[in-house]
């Protein structure tokens, strides 16, 4: 245990945020503000692979990270559409995976946000339209917001949060 | 494999990438085919190509490694009846591959399994993609498919559905477990949501700028793509790069092998009731995404490498801050390795959990890292070293075990070497340009790529077609022959470890769906 201990000590606080991201420390903050103000309690979010390369996955991933930290800003992945409040979703959406879509949807309750994560959810991306793609998210469920980037920046991924629930925050 | 015993004249394809190329007919692929197991080759892939324009035919195109390398046999095959003889027999991994040939190409052998592969519904069952007549921006309604799984009988026996849209963070497919009690039976795969008609969307694109498409075929391997998709360009198109981009990709190409096996250690540690291990792993990884960053200018690396070079270089000073960097990062990893070493509840998890033996690995052509932690001492670096691999003596390393324990420790060595690979080449990085001009190759000029990516190797045939177009482009990556190993891994193992020893898998599938 004291090894644990020790690397804990080593490698410092996580979740304190490097000089450089200044800037997403102020979106955490935001972001945490919202969400209180907004829910009362943890938001949820279901991620959806629509058809995706995994890269966004990745930066999906690196949210839960110590550096982000996404648990500590009251966010939390679940495993239902049913407890989900947002839907975020990557990827070109493949044929394949448009009905599996369209019911995860279906299955979240109202009131309920998507947000469609990096180049391939906002238009199709590299993957375009074709006989096994539908390109956008928006051509399948409606979408609140959209975060470009290939793959976006967790930072990115984050502001594209704050985005939906402010969006839903407004009367 | 002695061709010219058979009587078969080889073609040879000089470059990053040689390779031995050969047409056969039906009876000689097969006695190739049984001539590669004998001297323990393996299949490296199968996939087929439309020349009805040219020779009113089609061919299916097979990629072998035997004892001198890669090996490449086209086989024609007849327009009104296009089949060819089962490999699965001698190759169980065919198995998928033959299916999907049939689902993209109407090609058939009459193997075991004529079930489809990667078409579920989008498409007609009469219809196929990858001709050329086929045009690409049609759309079909979706439908919703009814796939036959195989059922086992039995008292007691109950069957668990999962996917396709897992509960975390994970790409689709759909798993059927038979089981009795906890005690996994059988597992089935079924693979094909993420299909986005990858090998169709090549041919829309100019040549030139495919590599971003390339790059994306797995995000999470998108340098090795990248590299095997310059490599066979630059061969189609005769190109010699830079031997400073030969280098810097070398650099690239390490690093993206350190941030993914730092990511996986995190969740195998998580799945094993270690949440100090995920945190501690994803704060390494996170920093090696933002040297990736800072030296690069992208987090994943993806488009750095791109025909005739990298499309960027590295300064001096991120060539210093790397350098710096490496040495705490390997202290660290140390450190962390002997709390993994030393945790016996984390051990009890790995050891001899979703075990495959070095007999079952080597029948069904396990390969890349989860082939190497099961006695297959496969490695391209180390079996066909290409700049800037031959200048260091890659240090080979692998396990027999076959355990979730087994590829975790392999994921700890080989980063350990990547980390020493990335020590050299930075260190002796050669000076000079880090970039030439790459135009389109000829049409009809062919070009190979092959490079161990962190998961395993990844290969890539390309074809040029007229006016800077491609004709023909099939990746395979690893995931392929390696998804059906995971479901023997995880026969006899208990429902609850399946995430784990799925993690230590770590496959691909949009790399596989394509
Ligand atoms: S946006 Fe980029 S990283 Fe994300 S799924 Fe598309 S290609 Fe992959």
């Amino acid at each position: 245990m004291w090894r644990v201990l020790r690397q804990i000590v080593r490698a410092g606080m996580p979740g304190e945020p490097p000089a450089e991201v200044d800037e997403s420390l102020r979106l955490k903050e935001r972001l945490h503000a919202q969400i209180l103000a907004t829910l009362g309690r943890a938001l949820t979010i279901r991620q959806v692979d629509a058809g995706s390369c995994n890269g966004c996955e990745l930066e999906i991933h690196a949210l839960g990270n110590p550096i982000y930290n996404l648990e500590g800003l009251g966010i939390k992945f679940v495993a239902s559409p049913r407890h989900a409040d947002l839907l975020l979703v990557t990827g070109p959406v493949a044929k394949h995976m448009e009905i599996a879509l369209k019911r995860t949807y279906e299955a979240t309750p109202e009131p309920k946000l998507v947000v469609a994560v990096g180049d391939c959810g906002v238009d199709g991306g590299i993957f375009g339209q074709s006989y096994a793609s539908c390109g956008a998210v928006a051509k399948v469920i409606p979408v609140d917001v959209v975060v470009h980037g290939c793959p976006p920046s967790p930072t990115a991924i984050l502001q594209g949060i704050l985005t939906a629930i402010s969006v839903r925050n407004q009367p | 494999m002695d061709l010219l015993g058979l009587g078969l004249e080889a073609s040879v394809l000089t470059g990053a990438c040689h390779l031995r190329r050969c047409r056969v007919d039906a009876e000689d692929l097969v006695t190739v085919a049984l001539g590669v197991r004998e001297e323990h080759g393996r299949l490296v892939a199968l996939w087929g190509s439309d020349e009805r324009d040219r020779e009113n035919c089609f061919h299916l195109h097979l990629a072998f490694e035997d004892a001198q390398g890669l090996l490449v046999l086209d086989l024609p095959l007849a327009e009104e009846m296009p089949s060819y003889p089962d490999l699965s027999e001698i190759f169980p991994a065919a198995t998928r591959m033959q299916r999907a040939a049939y689902d993209l190409f109407g090609f058939w052998a009459i193997g075991p399994d004529q079930r489809f592969w990667v078409r579920h519904a989008a498409w007609p069952d009469t219809e196929f993609p990858l001709r050329r007549d086929f045009d690409g921006s049609r759309q079909w309604p979706a439908e919703p498919e009814e796939y036959p799984f195989v059922r086992v009988a039995g008292e007691g026996v109950h069957e668990i559905p999962v996917g396709p849209v897992h509960a975390g963070i994970i790409e689709p497919g759909h798993f059927r477990f038979q089981v009795v009690g906890e005690k996994v039976l059988r597992l089935e795969q079924r693979l094909g949501y993420v299909h986005k008609g990858i090998e169709k969307r090549f041919e829309e694109l100019p040549a030139h700028s495919a590599h971003r498409l390339a790059g994306r075929i797995s995000g999470d391997t998108t340098v090795a793509w990248a590299w095997a998709w310059a490599m066979a360009y630059e061969q189609a198109a005769e190109i010699q790069p830079p031997v400073r981009a030969l280098w810097l990709r070398g650099v690239l190409l390490e690093l993206e092998r350190v941030a993914n096996h730092l990511g996986d250690l995190g969740y195998l540690g998580n799945d094993g009731g270690f949440a100090f291990g995920l945190a501690q792993f994803s704060r390494l990884k996170e920093v090696v995404l933002r040297a990736n960053q800072a030296a690069f200018g992208h987090r994943l690396l993806m488009d750095r490498i791109i025909p005739g070079g990298v499309s960027t270089d590295l300064t001096p000073a991120a060539r210093a801050t790397l350098r710096e960097f490496l040495p705490g990062l390997a202290a660290e990893l140390g450190e962390l390795r002997t709390i993994f070493d030393d945790h016996a509840g984390l051990q009890d998890r790995f050891m001899s959990t979703g075990r495959v033996t070095p007999e079952l690995a080597a029948s069904l052509g396990l390969s890349g890292l989860a082939g190497r932690a099961s006695g297959q001492a496969r490695d391209l670096r180390v079996d066909y070293p290409a700049t800037p691999y031959d200048r260091v003596e890659v240090r080979r390393c692998g396990g027999v075990a076959g355990d979730v324990a087994a590829r975790v420790a392999l994921r700890f060595d080989e980063i350990f070497e990547s980390l020493r690979l990335l020590h050299r080449f930075l260190g002796e990085l050669p000076e000079g340009e880090w970039r030439t001009e790459a135009p389109p190759p000829p049409a009809g000029a062919h070009g190979f790529g092959w490079v161990e990516a962190w998961r395993g190797p990844v290969f890539l045939a390309l074809e040029a077609g007229p006016d800077g177009g491609l004709r023909r482009v099939h990746a395979h990556d690893p995931s392929w022959e390696n998804w059906p190993v995971l479901e023997h891994a995880v026969m006899g193992n208990i429902v609850p470890d399946f995430p784990l020893i799925n993690k230590s898998f770590n496959l691909s599938y949009s790399g596989q769906d394509l």
